[in-house]
């Protein structure tokens, strides 16, 4: 039963290495490795980000659902993100205006940076750098970092339903996103040139 | 659109990677991520200029030197090595390989990239806060239906949407 290996185990060095060319060759075909593609979620001419994001989000959840029904994985083992309210929020919102001045995420940024855009090198030199400047500047918000600890907490425990429901909930959601997000996209592009 | 071939649809590819994503929880107990792996070169780099930084006992980089630990023999560090591979191999198939600055015809080459390396700073910042970024904190947190992924999300494209009028002139 799943999972088969820890972060620790050296296997998942060459595991790690293998999802991440999977991770590179999906990015890359999806158009992730062009900002203008990317930024263009923000201003309603090409949603592909919403689309591949909130489609992986969704088959993992499911796929994890299943492996769980079947008991090839123990849902309990699997690693599930801290949630601290202050810092996730503000880290989201720094994050949002990295993405739209910067035109790319850090995992985007690398598969673009491999086929050559020299804007993404730069990028991920600015990360680089901000993760200096945050370790630099630590002692002024290092008590902030830790506040609001709820732990690895479930969305569907804070709304008080079972995993299942959350999950058919979340799969409603996501095709009247992708319905809305087709529609937007059509408006928006009868009106702008394609670039 | 730019290259030769066109891009793969986004449905299948959110599948695909949904996919990559559920079998590096089976596999490795944990999904994807890409800013650890910066962050990681970012320790390495103030390391290497300070020690005595990163080994002291309370600054926020020494987590990854703890007991001689090398921050650079992490899992999230070969991922992103293989993003660049995976990367270059699907550029290539698709003709896509040129090294070039992309960006709008309204803007410079420099314009471009000066907001290329404060935006890549801010992520960098903004993932520190956040544990983790759009793969680590977002996705991943949403795949295992983590409160969490769902909030990192919504504050990162809730922003987003909030500063791009703001920024508009540099994408269209």
């Amino acid at each position: 039963m799943g999972p088969l290996f820890t972060a620790s185990d050296e296997w998942s060095f060459v595991l790690a290495l293998v999802i991440g060319i999977f991770f590179g060759i999906i990015l890359e075909s999806a158009g992730f490795s062009s900002s203008r593609k990317l930024a263009g979620v923000f201003y309603g001419y090409d949603f592909v980000v919403l689309r591949v994001f909130f489609m992986a989000a969704l088959t993992a959840a499911v796929g994890l659902a299943f492996f769980d029904y079947f008991q090839l994985i123990d849902i309990n083992e699997i690693y599930t993100n801290s949630f601290f309210v202050g810092p996730a929020i503000v880290g989201g919102i720094i994050m949002g205006l990295g993405f739209i001045i910067g035109g790319f995420c850090p995992g985007t940024s690398a598969c673009a940076a491999a086929i050559g855009k020299i804007d993404a090198m730069v990028f991920i030199g600015g990360v680089i750098l901000g993760a200096i400047i945050f370790d630099l500047g630590y002692p002024l918000y290092d008590e902030f970092l830790v506040s609001g600890a709820k732990g690895p907490q479930m969305l569907y425990d804070v709304l008080g339903i079972s995993r299942e429901v959350f999950i058919f909930l979340f799969v409603v959601f996501a095709i009247a996103v992708f319905y809305a997000t087709a529609y937007i996209q059509k408006k928006v592009s009868a009106k702008t040139k394609k670039y | 659109m730019e290259g030769t071939k066109k891009y793969m649809n986004s449905y299948l590819a959110g599948v695909l990677l949904g996919i990559v994503i559920l079998f590096s929880f089976y596999l490795t107990r944990e999904g994807l991520g890409a800013s650890g792996a910066f962050k990681r070169v970012g320790a390495e780099i103030v390391n290497v200029v300070a020690p005595s930084h990163t080994h002291a006992a309370d600054t926020y980089s020494s987590k990854y030197f703890k007991d001689g630990k090398n921050p650079l023999k992490n899992r999230l560090v070969f991922m992103i090595l293989g993003v660049f591979i995976g990367g270059f191999i699907s550029g290539a198939i698709a003709g896509r390989l040129k090294l070039k600055v992309e960006h709008s015809p309204k803007i410079t080459s420099k314009k471009r990239l000066v907001a290329a390396l404060i935006g890549g700073a801010l992520f960098g910042i903004g993932a520190s806060f956040g544990r983790g970024c759009t793969s680590g904190a977002g996705l991943d947190g949403m795949a295992v239906l983590a409160t969490s992924g769902f909030v990192v999300v919504a504050a990162i494209f809730g922003s987003g949407y909030i500063f791009a009028w703001l920024f508009r002139k540099l994408w269209i």
